[in-house]
């Protein structure tokens, strides 16, 4: 699914990636680990095409649409309610049952009763289960999920792990987090960056 | 078909935020009428009415950088810039979906603007309104890369207008041209191909401007 | 041969400018005749040939900002850079020799009716803009695409300003419309041409020499990480 040699990320005179090897399978579920400032936030921008390697390869093995990404922002329009953030990537991710679908993961999430609530009124916790649905709506088979569960409260995390169990099997994962302990369960695979 | 559709959700999104915010239209409708306003005392009693028509080009200029500096604000608070970027979409979808919501409020704003300037200065013509609908595609072409530009940079708001005004002179000549000349066609012709070489551009290379 | 011909492109280079600018000042001051504008017609085999340098070097600015975009060459950037900002600099002396022009010719250091002159003011704004763009970006592949992207904006202006700015005589200077292009004898035009080739040598020398700059610069900084 993602195979990359020897890649390598700079930006100007910094240099964030230095030569990452990593091969991904379809089945696999790839737990990156490593301290702040080790690269894996910008190791998943790259395997998600938000940024591109200044050497080495890199392939990705699904195209842009199959793919699910989760990063630190939210990527959710503060002035426009849950509701309507998710039919906008409904939209553009040409996804049939919208409507659907986007009930179906509000109520998952426990959003529902918020899903008419502007975006910028939602705590952290609260947009950070937005962002998962926004992230999971179009059904994506490979996963790119960075510090997943940051900020999530208790109910919020076992509902992400409720998740998580359901799909590791249906999906290959790349997950990033500098705790590994509670997603060791699903890890088929593991990268330290350092 | 699934490119206009993408487009439409796109600046319908637009639209929605500017209805549920209201930053961008009422400040560049103040703004327009206020310029206007303070171009009555710039212009001394014996001036022609070919300067009036001269400053309404420049109110209108500076209105859409002022509509222009706003039009990513939304996008690059959250960074939900990538949140498009990663949709399925062609990125092009992004830039026409955001011209078109700026040829939009460029346009409700001259709704005001233009009788504002006719009821204060003089009568507005054919040549002066086909000049501006011209020159409008042209503002938001341009203006919405170059938006998407200075947004990624450190100056911002400040760089818009140094990155727009040069590629904005053939605008305003053809503009001015169109409203002042006896014979408009060929001014409006060259904003005709402006706008068409522009857009192409913008349409072609937008994708460069938000990815790496 | 090829290590050759890399190892001394420069001082060939370098040479082949000096011969080239010794031979037309010579042939400017001693050989083209004077025609009725006097001593000062001797600019113009300065000022034009300066212009279409500058062209010349937005032109290549804008195929390597191209090729960046296109085929991803990273080194294209630097390139593209390093042309503009010699473009830049041969545009303000057409600025400035073209002032001189037509404060002898017209009485007046700026004449708006002068259609390259405006265009080179377009221009050089346009550029200084580039130039501020590039400087509010960090280092990186982004700076890098949105460099050529402004880059491929400047080219397609040069054309579609030329166009405005004959179309603005109309309204602005009604009169000063003269179609007819210059009347050279042979002699100014074989001057003329070598003044033309010279100049292209000078900035292709400059072009070359500030590169190599660069790419030292980068490698040093490459060896110095690596020795970390």
């Amino acid at each position: 699914m993602i195979h990359a040699r020897a890649l390598e990320k700079r930006y100007g005179d910094k240099r964030i990636l230095r030569g990452v090897s990593l091969d991904v399978g379809t089945e696999d579920f790839l737990l990156v680990t490593g301290p702040n400032g080790s690269g894996k936030t910008t190791l998943l921008r790259l395997c998600a095409g938000l940024a591109a390697p200044s050497r080495g390869e890199l392939s990705v093995g699904v195209e842009r649409g199959r793919l699910g990404y989760l990063g630190h922002e939210p990527l959710v329009y503060r002035e426009l309610t849950a509701h309507e953030n998710l039919d906008l990537y409904g939209r553009l991710y040409r996804i049939a049952e919208r409507r659907e679908r986007t009930g179906m993961l509000l109520e998952r999430f426990g959003l529902w009763d918020a899903r008419h609530a502007r975006a910028g009124s939602f705590s952290r916790g609260m947009l950070q289960r937005l962002a998962l649905c926004r992230t999971l709506l179009h059904e994506p088979s490979l996963l790119l999920l960075d510090e997943p569960y940051s900020g999530l409260d208790d109910e919020g995390e076992r509902l992400l792990d409720r998740e998580l169990a359901e799909r590791v099997a249906r999906a290959t994962f790349v997950v990033a987090t500098h705790e590994p302990e509670r997603l060791e369960q699903f890890a088929s695979a593991r990268l330290a960056l350092a | 078909m699934t490119y206009f559709a993408d487009v439409g959700a796109l600046a319908r999104k637009d639209l929605l935020l500017e209805l549920r915010a209201r930053d961008t239209l009422p400040a560049m409708l103040l703004f327009v009428v206020s310029t206007l306003v303070v171009f009555h005392f710039v212009l001394p009693a014996e001036s022609s009415d070919l300067a009036a028509t001269g400053l309404l080009w420049v109110a209108l200029l500076f209105t859409a950088l002022l509509g222009l500096s706003r039009s990513f604000a939304a996008e690059r608070e959250q960074g939900v810039i990538d949140g498009l970027v990663l949709a399925p979409s062609d990125r092009s979808a992004i830039w026409l979906g955001k011209a078109l919501s700026i040829l939009a409020f460029l346009g409700l704003a001259e709704v005001i603007a233009l009788p504002a300037y006719a009821l204060f200065f003089r009568p507005v013509d054919a040549g002066l309104v086909g000049g501006v609908v011209l020159a409008d595609v042209g503002i938001a072409a341009v203006g919405t890369l170059l938006a998407a530009m200075a947004t990624a940079s450190r100056a911002r708001e400040l760089l818009l207008p140094l990155l727009f005004l040069p590629l904005a002179i053939p605008i305003v000549i053809g503009g001015v041209g169109a409203s002042v000349s006896g014979e408009p066609a060929r001014y409006l012709g060259l904003l005709g191909l402006y706008d068409a070489l522009f857009a192409i551009i913008c349409w072609a290379s937008f994708e460069y401007v938000v990815t790496e | 041969m090829s290590t050759w011909s890399r190892n001394n492109r420069l001082p060939a280079l370098a040479t082949l400018a000096l011969t080239l600018m010794a031979a037309a000042i010579a042939l400017i001051f001693f050989y083209a005749p004077l025609d009725e504008d006097g001593l000062n017609q001797k600019i113009f085999y300065f000022h034009v040939p300066i212009a279409f340098t500058a062209y010349a070097c937005f032109g290549w600015g804008g195929w390597k900002a191209l090729r960046h975009l296109w085929k991803g060459d990273e080194d294209a950037d630097l390139e593209s850079y390093v042309a503009i900002h010699l473009g830049v600099i041969f545009g303000v002396l057409t600025l400035v020799t073209g002032s001189i022009w037509a404060r002898y010719r017209w009485g007046h250091w700026w004449v708006w009716s002068e259609d390259q002159l405006v265009l080179f003011l377009v221009l050089f704004l346009f550029y200084c803009a580039y130039f501020m763009l590039r400087y509010s970006l960090p280092p990186g592949p982004q700076r890098a695409n949105l460099s050529a992207v402004y880059a491929l904006f400047g080219v397609a202006l040069i054309p579609v300003s030329i166009l405005a700015i004959r179309l603005s005589q109309r309204f602005i200077h009604p009169i000063a419309f003269d179609e007819g292009g210059p009347n050279m004898a042979g002699s100014q035009f074989f001057t003329f041409c070598v003044a033309v080739l010279a100049m292209f040598a000078v900035a292709a020398t400059l072009y070359h020499l500030e590169l190599a700059g660069k790419r030292l610069d980068i490698r040093l900084r490459e060896l110095r990480e690596a020795l970390q």
